[in-house]
């Protein structure tokens, strides 16, 4: 469906009075306030930002620019280098868990599963949390000391260690860990609407040639989802760009500045360490990485609905 | 689709049968066992969570330090407990839902049924800016807000949460009604209904299952939201899960693990209320949106 089919086709050209301008123009009116919001709050306010990541402003805004002067300062800070690298393991096995987590499970519960229903609704759970909440469970869990570790020492194993949460090295995998937690249901959701809309034909015919369940699935079935490994892609990257709450419940960033990532480094620059410029530029950074991955997609999405 | 496992022999198919039940089970009881530690703990006293073992069923259960967290526990430096932050979150999650889910509807109407050249680009960057990195408006926003003297106020939250949920309700409501046959919207015009009117009395009536899909959405967005709530309302008027990571994260005094916990399920209960009693209908929505293209 396109443009030319809409109701407004129909409108007649010649000779309008007000009111039936008015009565056309109705639609567009209604629509108005919403996109001025957008235009304002979103588009006027991204080009706020990026100004003031041309500034000197520290703890309030100040239009003196400075050219590249924040830029500059953010990528010599070894603390955003640790936030580009903490996003980068983070966002890699985040993504790479939710999606064969989301798909095994998926595959399994489509294998005609007595007890569907109560299944789903416990692996999907958790994406109703918040990540406050999230992180408030996992940081319970994990405690070194009365958690895990101390469940595993009860049971008999003496020498069982699990301090990730306060490990400099290895506190990055402990977000990622609630982070698959509280995701992968969803991811499973995707897929699971995914195999129930494959055609049925296609799979009897592949069985009546005498393929077997593995190859059905790795020949037929998965290059099927393509479109859905698309979107989920799209979301959980886009989730981890975006990642703060769960971070700043888990572990604050910590121990030391372990679990930085872009977004906590853009509030703490911002509003906490008085360098309004620097946390700017680290924004409109973030904003970047974002925009490389949605606006692609977004073009192909909104191209695609013309055929 | 059928489950493809016919084509082998009955004792193989068993096995795989056990298998794939055990794997299920398995992934089931990881997935609630973060809930049950939760649950368990802050029914258990401090004592026992001190000595005992996390996994271990609670000794006498005791509700005593879910009215702590309710009413006592200490929040930075006042110590009347969550419940003054609960009501300021369900005060800001109401009304943003009740208003941008309408002006969605309304937005998605006009985007499907009344279109004008250019349609397709309002509705890409209003799409865009569902996606955008919040922290790319985090510091303008601070300044209107203040300028218009709604800094640390849920009047405040709630505008920054309907500006923000728009293009998703749009996205939600444009994505079904384009389904919606355009046949019926032309004979509604012959007949003389406006613009209003067919909205109303055509689009709104069968608008149920949207309609759920996109309240049931924003408000766990809404509820769940921590970035806005921690930079524009701090103190008194700070959303439920703002005090939540307060209470937590604070490191005076004894650690009340129980009272934590209590909270952390408190804080939890309205989504996961809302995601039991109609949750079918927001994975299926949820679903027809992402799935789709």
């Amino acid at each position: 469906m396109n443009g030319t089919s809409s109701a407004m086709a129909a409108r007649p050209p010649v000779h309008r009075g007000l009111a039936d301008r008015l009565r056309d123009g109705l639609p567009r009116l209604v629509l108005a306030p919403s996109f001025a919001l957008i235009l304002v709050f979103v588009y006027g306010f991204i080009i706020w930002t990026l100004t003031l990541s041309f500034t000197t402003s520290r703890i309030l805004p100040v239009y003196s620019f400075a050219g590249f002067d924040a830029y500059i300062r953010l990528w010599s800070q070894p603390n955003w280098h640790m936030a580009l690298g903490n996003l980068a393991i983070f966002g890699i096995l985040y993504m790479s868990a939710c999606i064969a987590i989301g798909l095994l499970l998926a595959i399994l519960l489509d294998q005609r599963i007595r007890g569907e229903g109560v299944l789903r609704p416990i692996f999907l759970y958790p994406m109703a949390l918040s990540f406050v909440v999230t992180g408030t469970a996992w940081k319970w869990f994990l405690n070194p000391g009365l958690g895990l570790e101390n469940t595993m020492r009860n049971l008999g194993w003496e020498s069982f260690t699990f301090d990730w949460l306060v490990n400099k090295d290895m506190a990055i995998y402990t977000i990622v860990i609630a982070g698959v937690w509280q995701a992968s249901g969803f991811v499973m959701a995707m897929f699971l609407a995914g195999l129930r809309g494959i055609d049925s034909e296609i799979i009897k015919a592949a069985q009546i040639d005498g393929a077997s369940t593995v190859s059905i699935y790795r020949r037929i079935i998965l290059p099927l989802l393509r479109p859905v490994f698309l979107s989920a892609l799209i979301v959980l990257a886009h989730m981890a760009i975006k990642s703060y709450d769960l971070v700043i419940a888990l572990t604050g960033g910590g121990p030391g500045n372990a679990t930085e990532l872009p977004s906590t480094f853009m509030y703490s620059y911002t509003f906490t360490r008085n360098q309004m410029a620097v946390g700017s530029a680290s924004a409109v950074m973030m904003l970047m990485g974002i925009a490389a991955i949605i606006v692609p997609y977004l073009y192909s999405e909104l191209r695609e609905k013309d055929r | 689709m059928s489950a493809p496992a016919d084509s082998v022999s009955p004792g193989s198919a068993r096995a795989a049968r056990y298998f794939i039940y055990g794997a299920l089970l398995v992934f089931a009881l990881i997935y609630l066992t973060p809930l049950y530690v939760m649950l368990t703990t802050s029914l258990k006293t401090l004592d026992e969570i001190r000595t005992g073992d996390m996994m271990a069923l609670p000794a006498s259960p005791s509700l005593d330090a879910w009215v702590r967290a309710w009413g006592e526990a200490c929040i930075g430096v006042t110590c009347t407990g969550i419940k003054g932050y609960f009501w300021n979150s369900l005060k800001m999650v109401v009304p943003a839902v009740v208003i941008s889910t309408l002006l969605g509807a309304l937005n998605g109407y006009v985007l499907t049924k009344w279109r004008f050249p250019g349609h397709k680009i309002v509705f890409g960057m209003m799409l865009f800016a569902c996606f955008i990195p919040f922290q790319a408006v985090l510091i303008p926003m601070a300044r209107v807000l203040g300028i218009l003297g709604l800094s640390n106020s849920t009047a405040g939250l709630v505008m920054v949460h309907v500006i923000y949920g728009l293009g998703f309700t749009t996205l939600f409501f444009r994505n079904y009604y384009e389904a919606f046959p355009d046949e019926l919207i032309k004979s509604a015009m012959i007949d003389g209904a406006g613009f209003f009117r067919i909205f109303w009395r055509i689009l709104l009536p069968s608008s149920g299952p949207i309609i759920v899909v996109t309240v049931i959405y924003q408000f766990t967005n809404i509820w769940n939201d921590f970035l806005f709530g921690v930079s524009f309302a701090s103190g008194e008027s700070a959303p439920m899960t703002v005090a939540l990571n307060n209470l937590v994260s604070s490191s005076t005094g004894v650690k009340e693990y129980n009272v934590d916990m209590a909270a952390a399920v408190i804080a939890a209960l309205p989504t996961l209320f809302v995601y039991i009693v109609a949750g079918r209908y927001f994975v299926r929505g949820l679903m027809a949106g992402a799935v789709k293209g």
